[in-house]
């Protein structure tokens, strides 16, 4: 249990490089997930965490020891892989004792704590086997089992539910959720799967190119991405964008015949001058069928029935936007369709830096 | 429909004529080596008879007996055997880290240096043949088992630097990061979860090289005058001898090597990657 600082760390591997002076600070006992595509940095800034890489630049310290060279045994962590890495020489119980062999515990301690991890993980009845004779899911939960077992100031998990068949991961993410809460440790937790960040952290750090675009709460990055980039990422569908145009020297944009208010001179002013982003989740939508005040006109394109709801594609202008129409709807395709979009919903995003206004 | 059934049938065609290939193959090689045998345990007039009866009428010891109490072949298998246990323990000593290194690091000039591995073997003994023993002569190497041992290490470095680094590859990296998160040195992770993993394609490898050494006659028939090895003791000696004794002789190199062969059958399979259960 400790708190991660991570200040100006920096990673290259030859001319590439995967972390771009990250600053971050987890609290004690936090969870947070870090979230970015594939080559964005996130397993490097997790094995940076760990010790199975030196940065190049910049320190880690845990609570107040800096373990920026420290070796990986002496970091006092525990990390799940994504490809499992158990041992397959070695039994069930084998495999969660390792950890506690390594800290000479005694017999008696360590029988009990391969038991009490063995048992949250409900594994209890596969310690005397061997890993080649247990199912992908029973493997991953001898991983877990594993990295609880023993004292470590930090939990690390390298998208460990990404190996799993898609069943099996809805029901291990609610389970090691419930797991987590109960363990009380800090845990980093590396996936690309926004799903998953959004049910699992506390907080969420969203990566891209090795840098950090926002770190905040799964509710304050789904509703208020500071980027382009972090909207179009989190969110099934992704956040629509519309090309606005900025009025009024940036105090109101219009799109089509509409205009909104726009963030104006507030905050940072936009790279390039009268364009703007207006961005807008499926569900802050209100499709209508006929004209309403301040509504946006297009037509729908393609209206897919998802069960609890329609998903309607609407082209308005030379731009399209999903959104989320009650299932009970009659929306069909051709028809003029107005949109109504929630205005503390809306945000605004420069094009050309393509990180949020204001 | 059709196709449907027919599926199974044509695939069952193929193993058949698979195993019918394989039988063929099997038998080219055993039946000499049958002979062989048969004609090494039969007294020795038989051996000259002709036709000669598919199973052995009369066996004897006595061919074998003098072949093996003559000639000072007991010797020579000792040298055999020297120069193999040497060969391996060298080739393994050098060649089992340079695998481990090209299996886990990415280092500049790997792909040249994995290629340079190889080029030992580009250039035939023959060539190498008078500086090699020249420059035996002259640090006293000649006519010695390590010497023996040194020259049949360098032919067998670039295949166990291969099969090791493919062994290790096999030994997924994540296992040893793992034991280490658990506060294992690089070393004690290596111990205790590489090694054990890659033990059987090390013993694979291992294998293989002493099967070189044991069969390898040229470099010791050059290299040795009074210390040779078995293989090249046969060479000389056996071309002077009456037949009984070739029979004899032959018989007795090969058996070592089939013995081998059935030790290392599950070993060869893995050093290719294909699991036999």
């Amino acid at each position: 249990m400790a708190e991660i600082r991570i200040e100006q760390v920096r990673k290259e591997f030859g001319k590439v490089v995967a972390v771009r002076d990250v600053s971050l600070t987890i609290p004690d006992r936090e969870f947070i997930v870090l979230l970015g595509p594939s080559g964005c940095g996130k397993t490097t800034l997790l094995r940076c965490i760990a010790g199975l890489e030196q940065v190049d630049v910049g320190r880690v310290y845990f609570g107040d020891r800096d373990v920026t060279d420290l070796p990986v045994r002496q970091r006092r962590i525990s990390m799940v892989f994504q490809s499992y890495a158990v041992f397959p020489h070695m039994t069930v119980f084998e495999n969660i004792a390792f950890g506690l062999r390594m800290q000479h515990k005694s017999d008696a301690e360590l029988k009990r704590r391969v038991q009490a991890a063995a048992e949250l993980l409900h594994i209890e009845e596969l310690l005397g086997r061997y890993p080649a004779q247990l199912s992908g899911g029973q493997r991953q939960r001898v991983a877990v089992a594993r990295a609880i077992a023993y004292d470590a100031d930090v939990l690390l998990m390298d998208e460990p539910l990404s190996n799993l068949d898609a069943l099996l991961r809805l029901e291990m993410r609610a389970e090691l959720k419930r797991l987590i809460e109960e363990l009380k440790t800090t845990v980093v937790y590396v996936t690309h799967d926004q799903v998953e960040a959004l049910s699992l952290g506390d907080r969420i750090a969203v990566m891209k190119g090795g840098a950090l675009l926002q770190v905040d709460s799964p509710i304050t990055v789904y509703d208020r991405p500071a980027a382009h980039f972090v909207g179009s990422f989190i969110g099934n569908p992704p956040m629509n964008f519309l090309t606005a145009e900025a009025t009024a020297g940036g105090a109101a944009a219009r799109v089509g015949d509409t205009t909104f208010p726009a963030p104006g001179r507030s905050g940072r002013s936009p790279t390039e001058p009268g364009k703007l982003w207006l961005g807008i989740r499926a569900e802050n939508i209100e499709p209508r069928p006929e004209p309403a005040p301040g509504a946006i006109a297009g037509e729908v394109l393609v209206v897919e029935p998802l069960g609890s709801h329609n998903l309607i594609t609407v082209q308005v202008g030379a731009e399209r936007l999903k959104v989320n129409a009650h299932a009970d709807s009659a929306f069909h395709s051709g028809q003029p369709i107005w949109l109504v979009l929630a205005a503390d919903k809306i945000r605004w995003m420069d094009p050309g830096t393509g990180l949020a206004l204001r | 429909m059709a196709s449907r059934a027919s599926a199974p049938l044509a695939r069952r065609a193929g193993r058949s004529l698979v195993y019918l290939a394989a039988i063929l193959v099997a038998l080219y090689i055993m039946i000499p080596i049958y002979l062989v045998a048969v004609m090494a345990f039969s007294p020795r007039a038989v051996v000259y008879d002709y036709p000669k009866p598919l199973i052995p009428t009369q066996l004897s010891l006595e061919t074998m007996s003098f072949f093996l109490n003559a000639y000072g072949i007991l010797d020579s298998v000792k040298n055999s055997v020297l120069v193999a246990i040497f060969t391996l323990a060298i080739s393994l000593a050098i060649g089992a880290p340079a695998g481990y290194a090209l299996a886990r690091y990415i280092f500049p000039g790997g792909d040249i240096y994995r290629i340079l591995i190889l080029s030992t073997r580009a250039f035939p003994v023959v060539i190498l043949s008078i500086p090699l023993i020249s420059t035996y002569i002259n640090w006293g190497l000649d006519d010695t088992t390590l010497g023996v041992a040194l020259l049949h290490t360098a032919m067998a470095l670039p295949t166990t630097i291969l099969v090791t680094s493919s062994v290790f590859v096999g030994v997924s990296k994540d296992l040893e990061e793992a034991a280490m998160t658990m506060g294992c040195t690089r070393a004690g992770a290596f111990r205790r979860v590489a090694l054990p993993l890659a033990l059987p394609g090390l013993a694979a490898s291992a294998i293989f090289t002493f099967v070189l050494s044991w069969n390898e006659v040229f470099g010791a028939a050059i290299l040795t005058v009074q210390n040779q090895t078995l293989p090249a003791k046969l060479i000389v000696q056996l071309n002077q001898s009456p037949i009984p004794f070739r029979f004899a002789g032959g018989f007795f190199i090969l058996v070592p090597a089939i013995v081998f062969m059935l030790f290392v059958r599950r070993y060869l399979f893995s050093l290719w990657g294909v699991k036999l259960r």
